[in-house]
């Protein structure tokens, strides 16, 4: 399998004047295309700062990240949003959908960035990712009519509509009950199923065991790489 | 794409309504202050040049020059020097005069029918009818023949005939004239408001001969007034009176002329320069007020900027590029501005509209004004939004993502 994300001695420094904050260091990491990776950790171990670095986000202060082989680490701000446009499907803990805007709407946004590959038809692959989510009825609801679960199956349709190579959630279920993350988690597996590379940010176990392969960071290090076992 | 930004702006914009009109009405002010001024000013000078044109732009006026005394001028018309003779030194030394008329003025009582009406009377030559391009209603007018026999006949203007005679027809009535009975022979047509405001049909026309003996007793022409063919020929027209003028007068080289020409057309270059320095000055206190409609887009946009720092992470987060989102911003300033700045054109026809009805004032409002206008208020947009924007698209994607 080819690895869709490679890191080697990566770092990160937040210079903070006096003091100079630590939050990954070293990090060696290699992830697979297809692979279903959760991330875990107390709450200041540098998982949200490793998050933001696969996400393209942020930078490095040293090492190498390789995404899809391109070496990302050292891409100016404009080169890094489109890769976050052509690459990377982004999930958030508090959903981040443009409020006063419909549901398709939303998941038709991404279409307008890309780039290089521009979509033949933004309307369609929207609906296409809506049904994807099991929500294709509430087209033209607004997120303040929409229950939690619903936004957030609406943010995941939105990731999808560019066809991502990588989906990034960051506590995606960290806003819902437990009835409705399991329904999340049904989504997310499914995706996984037909190729999509996954990379969760969960602090809650259970949510963790859907995945495949769970990392734990503390300090800045991974301590803990290890397959779930099924 | 283009459609697509456009659309997303406008909803933007759209979202908060009323701080959206109190934002656009700064524009909204400054466009339409800018048109109305510009329109009411180039309206007066229109109304000015036609006002002047109607008294003729290729007559000559000559008056008497100002006398001085030791260094003090007297005023216009304190010199004698214009005499009966002169009239025909100019008939024949002056070939580019096509009309040439004098003219004495009277002020005197005029009585018939019961009534009486104090006017001015003015004694001319028949020449002044083609001077002053001015027709008679009805009857006839004095010929040369009655200016040289001095015959008491007159033709009354439109308001003294109105005055004395009402609906009556006054042509062949007996009319007095201070203390001499005269014949009305005909009523000329009417004229309407002078460039200078005065009613140019509230007066009595003579035989400039009747006139001179029998009501001013002066011995001198007040003015003299003549015409060219057209305009072009007013300048060698000139020279050539001055120079028949000054031989006349026995006027030697070192002395000034003892005689003032002038033109409609200097009249009209002066009253013409004055409007336009109004309309300057005018158009130049509303080009302030849409700078401060200007700044008050930029304030708003600023807060805009602030308000949707998360929206703008989430853009970010999705793959916008700075660009785009500075893009966005700076086309919701813009679409502010123009919609702004087309109500304003809207309210600016409207009020010219009014103006012209209500107050009666002359307004222009030409395309050039109004596409300056309006092109001028999205340049505002792009100029004070460029700012807000700039900024929105420089945030850094994780912090603003974290904003609340």
């Amino acid at each position: 399998m080819p690895a869709v994300i490679s890191m080697r001695n990566l770092s990160k420094v937040y210079d903070l004047g006096e003091t100079q904050v630590h939050a990954l260091r070293s990090v060696n990491l290699t992830i697979e295309a297809g692979e279903y990776v959760a991330i875990m950790g107390p709450s200041g171990s540098g998982k949200s700062t490793l998050m933001n670095i696969i996400g393209c986000l942020d930078k490095p202060t040293s090492g190498e990240y390789c995404l899809l082989d391109r070496r990302v680490d050292s891409m100016s701000r404009n080169e890094l949003a489109d890769i976050r446009s052509e690459v990377l499907g982004f999930i958030f803990q508090g959903f981040n959908l443009l409020s006063r805007t419909s549901t398709l709407e939303n998941v038709e946004l991404p279409a307008q960035y890309l780039r290089k590959k521009k979509l033949a038809n933004p309307r369609g692959r929207a609906l296409d990712a809506l049904k994807k989510v099991g929500l294709a009825e509430r087209l033209h609801h607004v997120p303040s009519q929409l229950s939690g679960g619903q936004q957030q199956r609406v943010a995941i349709a939105r990731a999808l509509v560019n066809q991502p190579a990588v989906l990034l959630a960051d506590e995606p279920t960290g806003n819902l009950d437990s009835a409705t993350s399991i329904e999340i988690m049904d989504i997310f597996k499914q995706l996984n199923d037909q190729g999509i590379t996954v990379v969760m940010v969960t602090h809650e176990p259970d949510i963790a065991a859907y995945s495949k392969r769970i990392l734990v960071v503390r300090d800045g290090c991974i301590i803990k790489d290890e397959a779930v076992r099924k | 794409m283009i459609s697509n930004l456009l659309s997303t702006a406008f909803r933007n914009i759209m979202r908060n309504r009323m701080r959206t009109l109190l934002t656009m009405l700064g524009i909204i002010i400054g466009v339409a202050a800018v048109i109305i001024m510009v329109g009411i000013g180039k309206g007066a000078e229109a109304d000015i040049n036609s006002r002047i044109k109607s008294l003729g732009t290729n007559v000559l006026m000559i008056h008497a020059a100002a006398m001085s005394s030791k260094g003090v001028h007297q005023g216009a018309d304190s010199r004698n020097s214009l005499k009966i003779t002169d009239l025909d030194v100019l008939r024949k030394e002056a070939p580019r005069l096509i009309a040439v008329s004098g003219m004495v003025r009277s002020s005197s009582l005029v009585v018939a029918n019961n009534k009486n009406w104090s006017t001015s009377v003015q004694g001319v030559n028949p020449d002044y009818q083609t001077i002053k391009d001015w027709k008679v209603q009805s009857g006839t007018f004095f010929s040369d023949r009655d200016v040289r026999t001095a015959r008491k006949v007159v033709v009354l203007g439109k308001t003294v005939a109105k005055e004395i005679f009402g609906d009556e027809d006054p042509v062949g009535k007996k009319i007095r004239v201070g203390k001499i009975p005269c014949q009305v022979i005909g009523i000329m047509a009417e004229k309407g408001q002078s460039g200078m405001g005065d009613d140019q049909d509230d007066v009595v026309l003579a035989p400039l001969l009747t006139v001179y003996y029998r009501f001013s007793g002066e011995n001198h022409l007040g003015q003299i007034l003549a015409s060219t063919a057209t305009m072009e020929e007013m300048d060698s027209a000139e020279t050539e009176v001055t120079r028949a003028l000054r031989k006349a007068h026995r006027l030697a080289a070192s002395e000034d002329d003892d005689f003032d020409i002038r033109s409609q057309s200097e009249i009209m270059q002066t009253a013409t320069s004055m409007s336009k320095t109004l309309t300057l000055l005018l158009s130049a206190i509303a080009a302030v007020s849409l700078l401060v409609g200007g700044i008050g887009i930029m304030n708003i946009m600023l807060v805009s900027v602030t308000e949707r720092t998360r929206e703008i992470g989430i853009r970010m987060a999705i793959g916008a590029r700075g660009f785009d989102i500075l893009v966005q911003f700076l086309l919701e300033a813009v679409v502010l501005c123009s919609l702004g700045g087309a109500i304003g054109v809207g309210i600016a026809a409207a009020t010219c509209k009014a103006v012209t009805k209500w107050v009666g004032m002359a307004t222009v409002l030409d395309g050039t004004t109004i596409a300056m206008a309006f092109a001028f208020s999205a340049v505002v947009g792009v100029f004070f939004g460029f700012y807000p924007a700039r900024k929105a698209s420089q945030l850094n994607p994780i912090e603003a993502l974290r904003y609340e």
